[in-house]
């Protein structure tokens, strides 16, 4: 235990890590001024002011107005300051950059599930390259988790049932901690890994070296076929969904006159209840998925559709039957096959969060 | 509370002291007046109901939250509810919150009979009231609008008349929040019958006067506030689907 | 002094029996039964007195053992699951049966009604149903605590504590269910009593601070804590009957949950927090033996803290998944809470200023807590910067802010007016070396605690952890080593008070030389406690003689 090796301060390994020290080392000073003369007055005076004699008098001061309204009114100024700061440093992680690679996580009891883009999967571990931002989408299996790197100094609760982002820009090779910091149970001490940042070369090799079944979007056609997707979302005449190519990021208009963007979420819905959001001029006939696709699958089915661009939708397999909810040909023939999904105008809403 | 002391309140007063006073009073040892401890009991009460309304509004926000977000799925549970009992149940204990406020009046006026006659018409009708629940509940059952007990996914996909395609798990939430809310609301009616009885007790041995008459006024404070309660249940939970009158059964 | 009021009509109310000299509320009779069946708020201050000091050291050992496993990295004293159910019984215990209850049902009991100039509270009835309705609630959580324990923590996030946890999460809500109507009732009974049953004279603007504060977390108390009932219920029924309010499966939203309980547990940190500073505004200006400075201020903070204390319960949640706006108003609503706390620190000291400064028992203690509190004040402001939040939140960090706040402040706080009244209580003085030497004892051992804790949360160490990453070993075994002295510094009063009872120097009416209605009744007051019907003709804190310029 030598006391050389105590560290007193967390290491600088992200942008974001920068932003946050200033504006922590900006609160260290206020508030440590405040402290000190706070603590100053309150010494000073009891030892100027201590009781000399019994019968000592004290002169009659109820109060001074001015005074305080001078010291109710100034912190204002510091804190909206110190407000001001802070929310600038917590918009800029909340909004990821566009076209930062995306990897993503499932958080189970106890531990930390990874997948690459390039399909490549890590537990409890998460490679990436120095000096380019990488953007995270999360969910949890279970109960909520967090995720928490601290030499990033960036943390985001994982929830069951929900995508959540965060993102970082890693400035320092090095191996930092990973730590679930909500509580989740048993392990959730356990619940802990390694951010390992390497140069970019290194981190190439180290992706070509992952035994990969494939990028998640391979993986992600493979289950499109699997679970037949591919019955209704053929994009041909006898579609009887909506063509998925191009789909993501876009803005579509609802049966109900509503207007979405085609995001992250948008979709996990849309695979687990299908029809909570149907789109205009379609009828929700699709099945549910839920209980057959588990949150890894939807991330790959997800990685799939985003990576859909014209014609690339697969064609039906004959070998594969027809999964067990898929309706028959609807009574009254097949609708109007449709070649596109509808958009709306983005009614001045970016199609990117 | 305070002005539950009745006889033999000022013996308390001086556990040990030798001084009685003779009779029976109703000034409480510690009060200055007879106008201050009716200012009190008062007071005590309306606060009492501020941590009611903060009770039954966490409960009713949480249910605005999800009425907000499954709009579809609780105007079509809320189209199952029994509205006929509901409606029923409306009148009876808005009529109850009319015979409780004679019963006040009639305890200020010193008419114990009349006192009599409305309380134990309150009583009954509070009775009618919990009765008729039950027997809804029970229909609730057979109906299987009991998520956990009694209920079926399969009736719940396709619900004319709704907004769009229904999710069976969606109005369970519903229904679970429909017991919640009803049920917390039953139990502050058992809770009123309970002191409503003893208000006839108090009544019978002659101890409501108008001298003394915060017991009656306190408990129709209470009384009240538990009929506006439902007042706001009715509409946010059997008014927010469509009822046609062809579905109305007993 | 001030010309007598014109009273005119002094209300008739029942003459006071005959009293014996020396009668007082403790020798006017003895045994069990008078002490159960009491309706004395004085008698009732006591017995919570009992019950909240028993359950003090109750959730004071789990924290022991939490600080002796913490010595090591790797957790050998105790294995995960023990550790989690020992600091979910340290949090519970500490919040729910000591920090909330004890300034208001120990001092505010005994006190209220004496500063008020009645003879008992508005609901003497309902005070001693308080204390069996808080006692049955602690005993029922006790045993579920210490009959398999809970391992939710004292926060029952869901959906870990609605469907995966496995331990007593449903008798210790009951539990603590059942001692939330006692809070009730205590806030019912306070604020009923300052409305209805002044002395004559006694106009609000002449109210102790003490009383303020104790009206300020009385308004909290009737109205944060039906919240945490009903968060409870929805979590117990899902609990019982599976079904899904919070359950994502099910279509519930886990986050849900959390607005529920945090919408009555921040609320609830300044009913810890509010008493405690009632009772350092009566101490300050006692031993400066100078009026308070800007009592107006100090009112309208009070009131302040509690308004704006209701708004700002998502800075829980900053990382939680709110959208960015939302958080943005809370992280700005926080920052508004702050400047009352702050206006409070700052009359204080102007209160010294000039004053006659004597460095009794009392004055120490409080003394300690607007040092420990303006620490743990001023690092909530790191925690309403959303851009450190997100980095701190769940780590050591926050447990060292509330830590400065509900232990250097409100058991500070607490601390120093148990040893101001105490004296008024029972009629005897405690050794003064023992007890400046607690002070003293208590201050140290609480920087060498809680200090380190700072530094640790920074670095990263999350919350809840039973072990960690070794780096960390040093500044965790500095903790623990303070937390042993702080300990000391906890047990050394339990010995020196109760001797006091024995073999304590009797007091006196006001041994302090205080204001206050409290001190013109005898030490230990009686039963009624005024022999007759105090009239109020002066603000409460004419210790300084003479006029001076320089005022307002």
């Amino acid at each position: 235990m030598m006391f050389a090796e105590v560290p007193l301060f967390p290491e600088q390994a992200s942008t974001t890590a920068q932003h946050v020290d200033a504006l922590f080392f900006f609160l260290c000073a206020v508030c440590g001024t405040m402290a000190v003369l706070i603590a100053g007055l309150v010494l000073f005076f009891a030892f100027k002011y201590h009781r000399r004699a019994e019968d000592e008098r004290t002169p009659r001061i109820e109060g001074n107005n001015k005074l305080e309204w001078f010291w109710t009114i100034s912190p204002l100024f510091v804190f909206f300051i110190m407000f001001i700061w802070g929310a600038s440093v917590y918009t800029s992680v909340a909004l990821p950059p566009p076209d930062a690679p995306e990897i993503f996580v499932v958080g189970k009891q106890w531990m930390w599930k990874i997948q690459h883009p390039g399909g490549q999967r890590e537990i409890n571990e998460l490679h990436i390259p120095v000096d380019q931002p990488v953007k995270l989408t999360l969910t949890s299996e279970d109960v909520i988790h967090d995720f928490s790197v601290p030499a990033f100094r960036t943390k985001i609760d994982v929830i069951p049932g929900r995508y959540v982002q965060t993102w970082f820009h890693p400035t320092k090779v090095g191996r930092y901690h990973l730590f679930c910091a909500q509580y989740c149970g048993t392990s959730h001490a356990n619940m802990v890994g390694t951010v390992i940042v390497m140069e970019r070369e290194e981190f190439r090799n180290w992706l070509g070296s992952q035994a990969a079944t494939g990028s998640l979007a391979d993986q992600g056609r493979q289950l499109f076929l699997k679970f037949q997707c591919v019955t209704c979302h053929s994009a041909n005449a006898e579609a009887r969904a909506p063509v998925l190519e191009g789909l993501y990021g876009r803005t579509v208009t609802l049966n109900n006159g509503r207007a979405v963007v085609a995001d992250d979420a948008y979709l996990r819905e849309s695979i687990l209840y299908p029809e909570a959001k149907v789109v205009q001029g379609w009828e929700p006939i699709m099945p549910t998925f839920k209980g057959q696709a588990n949150e890894e699958e939807l991330i790959k089915l997800l990685a799939f559709i985003k990576s859909l661009k014209p014609g690339q939708t697969p064609v039906r397999n004959e070998e594969a039957s027809p999964p067990l909810d898929a309706p028959k040909v609807p009574p009254g023939g097949n609708p109007k096959p449709r070649q596109a999904v509808p958009t709306s105008p983005s009614q001045g809403k970016s199609s990117q969060p | 509370m305070s002005t539950n002391e009745s006889v033999g309140a000022a013996s308390r007063a001086a556990p040990a002291g030798p001084a009685r006073h003779a009779g029976p009073t109703i000034l409480a040892h510690h009060f200055a007046s007879l106008e201050q401890q009716r200012e009190t009991a008062t007071f005590g009460m309306w606060m009492f109901l501020a941590t009611e309304v903060l009770i039954f509004g966490a409960v009713f926000t949480c249910y605005a939250v999800y009425r907000l977000r499954y709009a579809a799925d609780f105007e079509a549970a809320s189209a199952r509810l029994n509205i006929l009992i509901g409606s029923i149940n409306t009148i009876v204990l808005l009529s109850s919150s009319l015979t409780m406020a004679l019963s006040v009046h009639a305890t200020r006026v010193g008419r114990r009979q009349m006192l009599l006659t409305c309380l134990l018409l309150t009583i009954l009708l509070g009775g009618m009231f919990l009765g008729f629940k039950v027997v809804e509940y029970y229909k609730d059952y057979v109906e299987n609008l009991v998520p956990g007990l009694a209920f079926d996914p399969s009736e719940w996909t396709k619900v004319e008349g709704t907004e769009g395609p229904v999710h069976p798990q969606r109005v369970q939430l519903m229904l679970v929040f429909y017991y919640i809310m009803t049920g917390l609301h039953a139990a502050h009616m058992i809770v009123g019958m309970g002191l409503l009885i003893w208000l006839v007790v108090e009544a019978r041995k002659g101890l409501l006067t108008p001298v003394r008459y915060m017991p009656v006024e306190v408990i129709g404070l209470y009384w009240h506030f538990v009929d506006i309660v439902w007042i706001f249940l009715l509409p946010l939970l059997y008014l927010t689907g469509t009822h046609h009158v062809t579905d109305l059964h007993f | 002094m001030s010309s007598a009021i014109t009273t005119g009509f002094i209300p008739q109310a029942k003459p006071r029996p005959p009293r014996a000299p020396g009668e007082n509320y403790l020798n006017v009779a003895f045994g069990v039964r008078s002490w159960l069946f009491t309706t004395d708020h004085k008698r009732i201050a006591i017995l919570y007195l009992v019950t909240v000091t028993i359950l003090f050291f109750i959730g004071g050992a789990a924290a022991t053992v939490i600080r002796l496993n913490l010595m090591t990295p790797t957790g050998d004293l105790v294995p995960a699951d023990t550790y989690n159910k020992l600091f979910s019984a340290h949090g519970i215990i500490m919040v729910w049966f000591f920090l909330v209850p004890v300034v208001p049902t120990v001092l505010g009991n005994f006190l209220v009604p004496m500063m008020i100039g009645a003879r008992d509270l508005a609901f003497p009835k309902i005070n001693l149903l308080s204390w069996y309705v808080f006692t049955i609630g602690a005993i029922i959580t006790l045993w579920a605590l210490l009959a398999g324990g809970v391992d939710t923590g004292w926060t029952f996030y869901t959906p870990f504590s609605s469907k995966y946890a496995r331990t007593n999460v449903l008798p210790t809500m009951i539990g603590i269910f059942i001692s939330g109507f006692s809070s009730i009732m205590t806030g019912l009974n306070f604020v009923a009593t300052m409305h209805t049953m002044r002395a004559p004279g006694l106009i609000w603007w002449r109210m102790p601070l003490f009383l303020w504060a104790h009206y300020a977390a009385s308004v909290i108390l009737i109205l944060a804590t039906p919240v945490l009932a009903m968060a409870l219920i929805l979590v117990g029924v899902e609990r019982a009957w599976g079904i899904g309010i919070f359950d994502p499966e099910l279509g519930g939203d886990p986050v849900l949950f959390q607005h529920l309980f945090w919408f009555y547990s921040h609320p609830v940190v300044y009913i810890m927090l509010l008493p405690a500073m009632g009772i350092v505004s009566e101490i300050v200006t006692c031993f400066s033996r100078k009026h308070i400075f800007g009592y107006v201020f100090i009112v309208w903070s009070s009131i302040g803290i509690a308004v704006l204390g209701f708004l700002v319960w998502a800075h829980h949640m900053f990382v939680a998944g709110q959208s960015v706006y939302s958080a943005m108003i809370f992280s700005a609503l926080s920052y508004m809470v702050a400047v009352p706390s702050a206006v409070k620190v700052f009359n204080w000291t102007a209160t010294l200023y000039k004053g006659s400064i004597a460095f009794e028992t009392p004055m120490l203690f409080a003394l300690g807590f607007i040092a420990l509190f303006t620490m743990g004040g001023l690092t909530g402001l790191f925690l309403a910067a959303l851009g450190v939040d997100m980095h701190v939140h769940d780590t050591y960090f926050i447990i060292a802010h509330f830590h400065f706040i509900m232990v250097g402040g409100a058991v500070m706080g607490y601390m120093a007016g148990l040893h101001y009244w105490w004296p008024k209580m029972t009629g005897r003085m405690y050794s003064d070396f023992l007890s400046k030497l607690a002070a003293l004892i208590v201050f140290v051992g609480f920087i060498l605690t809680f200090l380190p804790q700072f530094v640790l949360g920074y670095l990263g160490m999350p919350r809840r952890y039973h072990v960690y990453p070794p780096e960390f070993q040093v500044l965790n075994v500095m903790s623990s080593a303070g937390a042993s002295i702080l300990a000391v510094g906890y047990v050394l009063p339990l010995f020196y008070l109760f001797w006091s009872l024995y073999a304590g120097k009797p007091s006196g009416p006001n041994p302090w030389g205080a204001t206050g209605l409290e001190w013109q009744t005898p030490s230990p007051p009686p039963t009624h406690n005024f022999d007759e019907t105090p009239i109020v003709t002066t603000g409460p804190y004419e210790y300084s003689m003479e006029e001076s310029a320089g005022v307002h």
